[in-house]
């Protein structure tokens, strides 16, 4: 019985959330008085893989096969199962990233185990295996409970935090052997926005809504986001009528975030959209509207023109900054 | 071409969520049920795909008697036909085990489902019913360009997308932007009331997950207003207050 953890890379690297599903893999190994691997797929320097260690894994497990080098849904998951057998692991923990969220259901299957996707706390210790993941889109937490042998868990960014537990990572090549059908599937470009930061896992997000009257405006909010080292989100109507690209659209229907600081201008925070990001740690809003729900679940709020505001916030920013 | 969009029953999404029996259970009463709106996008691009004749739509749900008003909207929106596979979805794999067991048995082409339900927020099933199957899966697609063998696809990553190229059998999870949801005319709605629906009796399965109880969030505490003149006051209490920046 041990655990084992899948670290995503992307172009070679580690992101935080990754350090945050090894921290959070190495808890539910001293929860289980047992040991942690990690399994990593591509082409991943020693270096990187050394840095694990920092967060708990003692054994890296190294896929660095040229066939494997960009994400294939199907062949991942069977290297992760082989991984989870030659490992003897009972629990697969990853993050429940946009890869994670494709790859995870593949691997319960294949291991017979029963899967807990945006999990946000530890299991319970005793008898039962209980973890609590999100539900309703934020609006409420599902207890779940698994009672197969085998279980595989998938953590939501910014959940559960990066917390160091140093051990001298042992990396060891892995060559687990792929069908040829199951590379069916073929990475044929990747497309990265650059100096974007990504949504899902931003620590600080800048979002903006139908009170910026159009996308010619959206010039402050990126200022703003940058100046913030923030990722640029928007509300529903704002994707739909093509100001902001989807990926942007944060809520119910979009993509649910839970940031340490969610600053929303201009969104009256309808119910649909709160569900999206009311599990942020510190929610701002600016809207000229007081009746505006959006400020009965605000930390802070200023009730103003954002063509007045967001200026002055970028000017007092600036100068916060020095 | 023959293709079959998975579809999941789920609260309105301006519903207010609430529990019963010691929150063990969700509050239906006073709940309108719908289409996952995830799923319906997905069911939006099949019924694209087919367009001019080339295929057919057939959605898929596995639910008891109280889903065939989300079935009959989604034949009103442009499905062919619809099966009910007849039992409360216990858990993910449960519902997958069934559509991938009747997909076996009806050869589809492609397998289309919604990026997850936005109930239990689950992006579970796709993936499982790949993996039954043994064919690839592509989750939360963007877009869907399809030659009648290869498919070309669209995928959201962390920061920007990838492309990806399919051929044979496939399942894909579709997010926003994959089609415009289709709203159902009046002729849609006419004819869906005698378009087959095929009821199927669910298989067994082992339980391998369950949810034992709900908790909604906690209350957040009240707003602390700053006036607009004083803007630069946030900086401040971001900083040395709430310490997130």
């Amino acid at each position: 019985m041990s655990v084992l953890v899948y670290v995503e890379q992307v172009d070679g690297k580690f992101k935080k959330s990754v350090f945050e599903a090894v921290s959070y893999a190495k808890a539910i190994a001293d929860q289980n008085n047992t040991t942690l691997a990690a399994i990593s797929i591509g082409n991943v320097e020693e270096s990187e893989l050394k840095a694990l260690g920092t967060y708990g894994a003692a054994k890296v497990l190294n896929v660095a096969s040229e066939e494997l080098k960009t994400f294939v849904n199907q062949a991942y998951a069977a290297v992760v199962a082989e991984a989870a057998t030659k490992e003897n692991a009972n629990i697969v923990v990853l993050s429940n990233s946009f890869s994670g969220k494709g790859l995870a259901p593949r691997i319960a299957v294949k291991l017979k185990a029963g899967l807990i996707d945006g999990a946000i706390e530890l299991p319970t210790t005793g008898d039962q295996f209980r973890v609590k993941k999100t539900a309703f889109s934020g609006k409420a937490f599902a207890i779940t409970e698994l009672s197969s042998a085998n279980k595989v868990i998938a953590l939501n960014p910014n959940a559960f935090g990066v917390k160091e537990n140093p051990v001298d990572a042992v990396i060891e090549a892995f060559s687990p052997a792929v069908k040829p059908t199951d590379l069916t599937a073929i990475v044929k470009d990747i497309v990265r926005a650059t100096n974007k930061i990504s949504l899902p896992d931003a620590e600080l997000v800048v979002s903006a809504g139908r009170g910026l009257k159009g996308p010619e405006n959206w010039g402050m909010i990126e200022e703003l986001a940058s100046l913030l080292g923030a990722a640029t989100a928007c509300s529903k109507p704002v994707s739909d009528a093509d100001w902001r690209p989807h990926s942007e659209h944060v809520g119910q229907t979009g993509i649910a975030i839970s940031p340490n600081l969610y600053i929303a201008i201009g969104i009256s925070g309808a119910i649909q959209h709160l569900a999206g990001v009311s599990s942020s740690k510190v929610i701002v809003v600016i809207n000229k509207d007081p009746e505006a729900p959006f400020f009965k679940v605000a930390d802070y709020g200023i009730v103003g023109d954002a063509f007045e505001v967001v200026p002055k916030l970028i000017e007092a920013l600036k100068t916060h900054k020095g | 071409m023959k293709l079959l969009v998975c579809i999941s029953n789920v609260p309105d999404t301006t519903t207010k969520i609430t529990f019963t029996n010691d929150n063990t259970q969700f509050n239906t009463a006073g709940v309108q049920f719908i289409v996952n709106p995830y799923d319906e996008i997905a069911l939006s691009k099949a019924i694209e795909l087919c367009e001019g004749g080339k295929g057919t739509v057939t959605v898929l749900n596995v639910g008891e008697a109280i889903t065939e008003p989300t079935i009959r909207k989604a034949l009103a929106i442009g499905a062919d036909d619809a099966v009910r596979i007849n039992a409360a979805p216990r858990d993910a794999y449960f519902t997958a085990y069934q559509i991938a067991q009747y997909a076996k048995s009806n050869d589809f082409d492609i397998i289309l489902c919604g990026r997850e339900s936005i109930d239990y927020n689950g992006a579970q099933v796709a993936g499982m019913v790949a993996e039954i199957l043994d064919i690839p899966s592509i989750s939360i697609i963007k877009k869907l360009e399809y030659d009648g063998t290869t498919a070309t696809i669209e995928r959201e990553i962390e920061g920007g997308k990838e492309i990806v190229s399919v051929s044979g059998k496939f399942v894909v999870s579709c997010a926003e932007g994959v089609a415009e949801p289709k709203i159902p005319n009046m002729r849609g709605i006419m004819s869906a009331r005698s378009k087959p629906l095929v009821v199927v009796e669910a298989q067994d399965v082992e339980e391998v997950a369950k949810v034992v109880s709900f908790e909604t969030p906690p209350p957040r505490g009240t707003v602390k207003l700053i006036p607009a003149e004083e803007t630069e006051k946030l900086i401040d209490l971001l900083h040395q207050e709430a310490k997130v920046i």
